[in-house]
Formats: C-alpha cells, sequence, structure tokens
C-alpha cells in the first residue's frame, strides 16, 4: 500500500464566473521512505498540491489517501488529529510562535495529543538535540538565526514521531551555507530515520539532494523522474 | 484531549503581552463589578434601616386616634377631637380577642429638671402595657405596674436621651426629678431604640403612669381623656381581624349610628412601613439592575478586544491548528483567555466595591450593607459575561480554515 496516493486530485476556485483551475486531475503514488521534490514555477499549483498533502486544504474533487484511508471524508478534528500524527511541516517563513521558546514551540504539536508535561519535555528535549540545538531550548525566535528557526521548525515536525515531513521552500529564507546544511538534515532524517519528505521548491540545487523529481505546470504533473543513484535501492 | 493548564498558560501569555489592553478591558468589568456590588450595598442598606425603623415602632402596631373635629364647616384634622377615654383602652384590650395589648397615650412637653440640670421633653403617660406594645426593654430598674396606674403614683422612666441630658455619668434609679416642678421618682431606665421612622429621637422621652399625666402634669378636658392609643395586635395576620374589632367596639362605645363617620381613626402603622420596606427593595433592584448594565457593556468591551485578538493572531491560529489543534483547543483558548480577563477584573471590582460602599457610608452617612449573595452574585455574573462574549470570538477563530490562517498576513 502506498502511503500517499492522490487519484485525480482538483482544486477548483471560482472567481466570479471564471473557475480557475490549480489543480487538474492530479495522479500520484509516493512511497514510504522516498526523499521527493516538487518544483515548479509560483502558480503551479505545487503549493496547493502540498496543502492538500497536508490535509491543511480540501481538494475539489478527486480522492486523496493517506496510508489507505480516505482523507476527504473526514472532519475538521480527524484532520486536526492526522495532522498532529502524520504530518510534520516545516514552512518558509518559520511559522514559529514568536513569544514561546524553542521549547515552547517544540511541544506544541503534543499539547494536543495529551501529553504529560514531563514527557512532552522529554521529547521536545530529545528533538531539539537531534537538530543540533542543544542549549537553546531557552531561547525566542527572534534570539535565533533562520537557520536555527528553521531547525527549531524541524524539531517541531519530528517531535510526534510523524512518518511524513512536508516542507513548503524550506530554504527559501536562507543563504546558501545555511541552506546546505539544512538539507544535509533532512537528507539524515530521510536515510536514518525513513521519514518520507517531501519537498517544495524552485531552486534545482535544493531538488537536487532529493531521489526523485516531480514537475508541476499549469495545475498539472507534467514530469516525474527518479534519478537513479546508489542509495536508491537501499530504500526500496 | 484538552489540555486545561497549558491553556491556560497561553492565554495568560497572551493576555501579558498586551498588558494596556488587558488592563484597560478588564476595567469595564471591574466598574461593572464594583457598580453593582455599592448599588446592592446602598440599597440593601436602606432597605435594613427601614426595617430596623419598623422593628423600634413595635410590631404589629395599629394607632387609634380620635377624629377630625370640624367647626362651621371647617375641619381641622385628625387627632384635634378628643374622643378617647381610658375606658375605651380597657375596653379593647377586654373584648377585641385579637387585640394582646393596649397602650393609652396623654402627653406634652415638659421641663424636667435635676440638680442644676434641665431639659424639655415629652412626656408620656400611658400604662405598663406600653413596654410589650412597643416591644421596648428596660435596661435598669423596673417598669411601673397597674398599682401604679391605679393610685397615679408620681414614678417615671426616662429614656437614654433624657438620662445622658440630666444624669451625665450618674445612676439616675432612686434619683428624684421634677417635672413642671412636681417631683417624680425615676424608677428605671428604657434601652437605647434610636430614631423612628419619622427621624424622632425615641429615646428623647419620659413615661409616666397616663393617670399621673391626667391629674398632676397635663389634665383632661373630661375624665379619663387620652390623645390617642397604641394597639398590639396577637399576629400580623390578626392586624386585619384587630382593625375591625377595634372599629365596631369604638363605634358601639361612642354610640355612632349606621350612617355617621366614625370619630375616631385607626391607623395600621406596619402596613404602611412594610410598603415603604417594598419600595426600598424594588429600589434596590432598580439600582442593581442599573449596575448591571455597566457590567454588560463591559461584556462586549470584551468581546470587542477579543476579535481583535483573534484577527492579529489569525496566523498563530493557523500555526496551532496545522501541527493538530481541534476545534476546541482553539475555542478553549480564546474562551480561557476572555474568562481571564473577565474574572481579574470581577475580583478587583468586588475589591472596588468593598472601598466604594464604605467610602459612600461614610462620606454621604448612607447605611451600606455588602452582602456576600451579592458579591457572589456580581463574580459570577463576570465569569457568564467572559464566556458569553468569549465565545463568539473563540468561535469565529475555531472556525478559520487552516491554510487561510497561516497564510494571512
Amino acid at each position: 500500500m502506498p502511503l500517499i496516493e492522490a487519484k485525480g486530485i482538483k482544486k477548483v476556485y471560482r472567481t466570479g464566473d471564471i473557475d480557475l483551475c490549480a489543480l487538474c486531475d492530479v495522479f500520484l503514488t509516493i512511497d514510504k521512505g522516498e526523499f521527493v521534490a516538487i518544483m515548479g514555477q509560483s502558480g503551479s499549483g505545487k503549493s496547493t498540491f502540498m496543502n492538500i498533502l497536508g490535509c491543511l486544504d480540501k481538494p475539489t474533487g478527486g480522492k486523496y489517501l493517506l496510508e489507505g484511508i480516505d482523507v476527504g471524508g473526514l472532519d475538521r478534528d480527524e484532520l486536526a488529529a492526522i495532522r498532529n500524527k502524520k504530518i510534520g511541516f516545516v514552512f518558509q517563513g518559520f511559522n514559529l510562535l514568536s513569544r514561546a521558546s524553542a521549547l515552547e514551540n517544540v511541544e506544541l504539536p503534543m499539547l494536543y495529543d495529551g501529553l504529560s508535561s514531563k514527557e512532552r519535555k522529554q521529547k521536545a528535549m530529545y528533538a531539539l538535540m537531534s537538530v543540533g540545538l542543544e542549549g537553546r531550548e531557552g531561547h525566542h525566535p527572534n534570539q535565533l538565526s533562520g537557520g536555527q528557526q528553521q531547525r527549531v521548525a524541524i524539531a517541531r515536525a519530528l517531535v510526534n514521531n510523524a512518518p511524513i515531513i512536508l516542507a513548503d521552500e524550506p530554504t527559501g529564507n536562507l543563504d546558501s551555507k545555511t541552506s546546505t546544511e539544512l538539507m544535509e538534515l533532512f537528507v539524515k532524517l530521510n536515510t536514518e530515520s525513513n521519514i518520507t519528505i517531501i519537498l517544495v521548491t524552485h531552486e534545482p540545487d535544493i531538488s537536487g539532494y532529493s531521489r526523485r523529481v516531480i514537475k508541476f505546470l499549469d495545475g498539472r504533473v507534467v514530469s516525474d523522474e527518479v534519478k537513479e543513484s546508489g542509495s536508491d535501492e537501499v530504500r526500496k | 484531549m484538552i489540555n486545561i493548564p497549558s491553556t491556560l498558560k497561553i492565554s495568560l501569555r497572551a493576555l501579558r503581552v498586551n498588558k494596556m489592553r488587558s488592563a484597560l478591558t478588564m476595567l469595564g468589568i471591574i466598574i461593572g463589578v464594583g457598580a453593582v456590588i455599592a448599588m446592592l450595598a446602598v440599597g440593601t442598606g436602606a432597605s435594613k434601616q427601614i426595617e430596623q425603623q419598623i422593628s423600634s415602632l413595635g410590631s404589629n402596631l395599629l394607632m387609634v386616634v380620635p377624629g377630625a373635629t370640624s367647626a362651621g364647616g371647617v375641619r381641622m384634622g385628625a387627632g384635634t377631637q378628643s374622643t378617647l377615654t381610658l375606658g375605651d383602652a380597657d375596653a379593647v384590650l377586654k373584648e377585641c380577642p385579637a387585640v394582646s395589648d393596649v397602650a393609652p397615650v396623654l402627653g406634652g412637653v415638659a421641663q424636667v429638671v435635676y440638680g442644676n440640670q434641665n431639659w424639655s421633653t415629652g412626656v408620656t403617660g400611658t400604662t405598663p402595657g406600653m413596654l410589650n406594645v412597643r416591644d421596648w426593654k428596660l435596661s435598669t430598674g423596673r417598669a411601673f405596674t397597674e398599682q401604679d396606674v391605679k393610685s397615679a403614683t408620681k414614678v417615671c422612666l426616662l429614656g437614654q436621651t433624657v438620662v445622658d441630658m440630666l444624669f451625665g455619668g450618674l445612676d439616675p434609679v432612686g434619683q428624684i426629678v421634677r417635672i413642671k416642678k412636681i417631683p417624680f421618682a425615676v424608677i428605671g431606665i428604657l434601652e437605647a431604640k434610636g430614631q423612628d421612622p419619622r427621624g424622632q429621637d425615641q429615646d428623647d422621652a419620659i413615661y409616666v403612669p397616663v393617670t399621673t399625666a391626667q391629674k398632676k402634669l397635663f389634665g383632661t378636658a373630661f375624665p379619663g381623656m387620652i390623645r390617642m392609643m397604641m394597639v398590639k395586635a396577637k399576629s400580623t395576620e390578626a392586624l386585619n381581624t384587630a382593625e375591625r374589632e377595634i372599629n365596631e367596639l369604638l363605634r358601639q362605645r361612642h354610640h355612632i349610628g349606621q350612617k355617621q363617620d366614625n370619630d375616631f381613626t385607626v391607623r395600621n402603622l406596619t402596613q404602611m412601613m412594610q410598603a415603604a420596606e417594598e419600595s426600598s427593595k424594588v429600589m434596590t433592584m432598580l439600582l442593581g439592575a442599573i449596575a448591571s448594565v455597566s457590567l454588560l457593556v463591559g461584556g462586549i468591551g470584551i468581546m470587542n478586544i477579543m476579535l481583535v485578538s483573534v484577527t492579529e493572531r489569525t496566523r498563530e491560529i493557523g500555526i496551532r491548528m496545522a501541527v493538530g489543534a481541534k476545534t476546541w483547543d482553539i475555542r478553549l483558548q480564546f474562551i480561557i483567555e476572555a474568562l481571564t480577563l473577565s474574572l481579574t477584573g470581577g475580583a478587583a471590582g468586588i475589591v472596588i466595591g468593598l472601598s466604594s460602599s464604605q467610602i459612600i457610608s461614610s462620606l454621604a452617612e448612607w447605611p451600606t450593607i455588602v452582602s456576600p449573595l451579592s458579591v457572589l452574585l456580581a463574580f459570577s455574573f463576570s465569569g457568564l459575561v467572559g464566556i458569553f462574549f468569549g465565545f463568539y470570538p473563540a468561535y469565529k477563530a475555531s472556525l478559520l480554515n487552516p491554510i487561510d490562517a497561516l497564510r494571512y498576513e
């Protein structure tokens, strides 16, 4: 069973009398442990697709199966539970709570999972350590560099042991050196923890870290290439 | 699963960030709760005062006063005619089953002298029944007896004010005072009673046997004349029966024909006072209701600020939703925030209400009574206001679309 299965997903925005098709009949499957880059120009529908994969948005047509479950039939709270348990998000703008410390930001998903405060702290500390931010748990986002903030976001995505990380332009606001470090962290998480990583980017350099590149244009998948490389067989 | 302590922590932090705004929002509730408590205290104080005055007058009291005279078509008003006698008073006590005691009254103002002190006060002639009728007790000494009344002895009971004026620190019992130059032995002191409902000092009085007043002090137009009588009914329910019985008896005794008007009037004081008490209670409720309006306005202030807060924090809400916050997690966060505002404001309002009641009673010399119930009522009402006005913003926040909230700039 594939981890993610998109069966003819459509997203149509109605503006006045004109229907704007952001996604047109997208068919895709992504297996567990893959490292996928989704590329395309702005307006190509790649972010819309990402939001649907992350259960942040609902498709207007088609079916989206996550671990075999039809997500379309779930209500708000069930979708929230899926985001909580199955999906970790990393955004271009970091999206951290500015008034909370790094530790509290990482604890956030567990707050909605009913864990005790002791357990939360323990797991959050471990997650911060695994992204290389030990000793920074008390810092607030404005006391951290962009790269560090994005690492906090990754720790937050990791902390509930979600099998999927969705990263929407994660290096968009970072310099190239920091970007490289961050991408290496993604690769490490992918190879060592077998976390499925789906990355939206428009930079070829960044997509180079992935094993599979899916290109979007005008709401359609125009190419889907699996790069042959040594480690690919190991994963399959 | 909703995590209350963490949600509370989040809410408190959000309120701390905007200290000024939170304080101003709370001010509405503080003023509201304070006003409710203070207004209820003022109202309760007023009804309590009236209640005390009623009970100081004596309970279940009827007054029988002579009727009005008319000379050549000019009616002179109640009490101008002298028609009541000591015999009427005795008859009322003996023949009206609903009456428990009667006190005839004949008095006037007289100069009282003790040693080198003198004082002008009301001297009232009455029977021993007076103490029972007025629910009045002696602080020292003894009351005069039926025997004193029968033999018109020159004994007297002093009110506390008279004692203060004439005796200073001395013990008056056993001393001789001169009323209209006639020596009277002081046999007892009445307990202090304070003001009557008309604001007169009830303790500025001397009581003597009614016969002594008739024969030695004031004289009478005809034998046995009294100015009025005070009647105590057996119970509040018996008041109307007693009134009817007295009417029938006195009409008969005064030979008043079917079509003639009474030459006396029976007044039900208790009823009048109860009406006054009723109206002061209505006043209390009115004051409370007006004050509640300000609490309501404070609630609208909370709603206003919570709506602003939800808009400002749309992105935060989006982040929380993205990592798994459910509908009620978001709702509860904002409801708790509103509740924290209103309850903190409520607590501060209690302090303001208590202190302003104190200030009102000391500055305006208006009695105020803060009942614990009114405090509880105002506080829980402020909590309700918080939940009520916090719910809509919270509801609005919880219905945001996660992706729209995340993208909100």
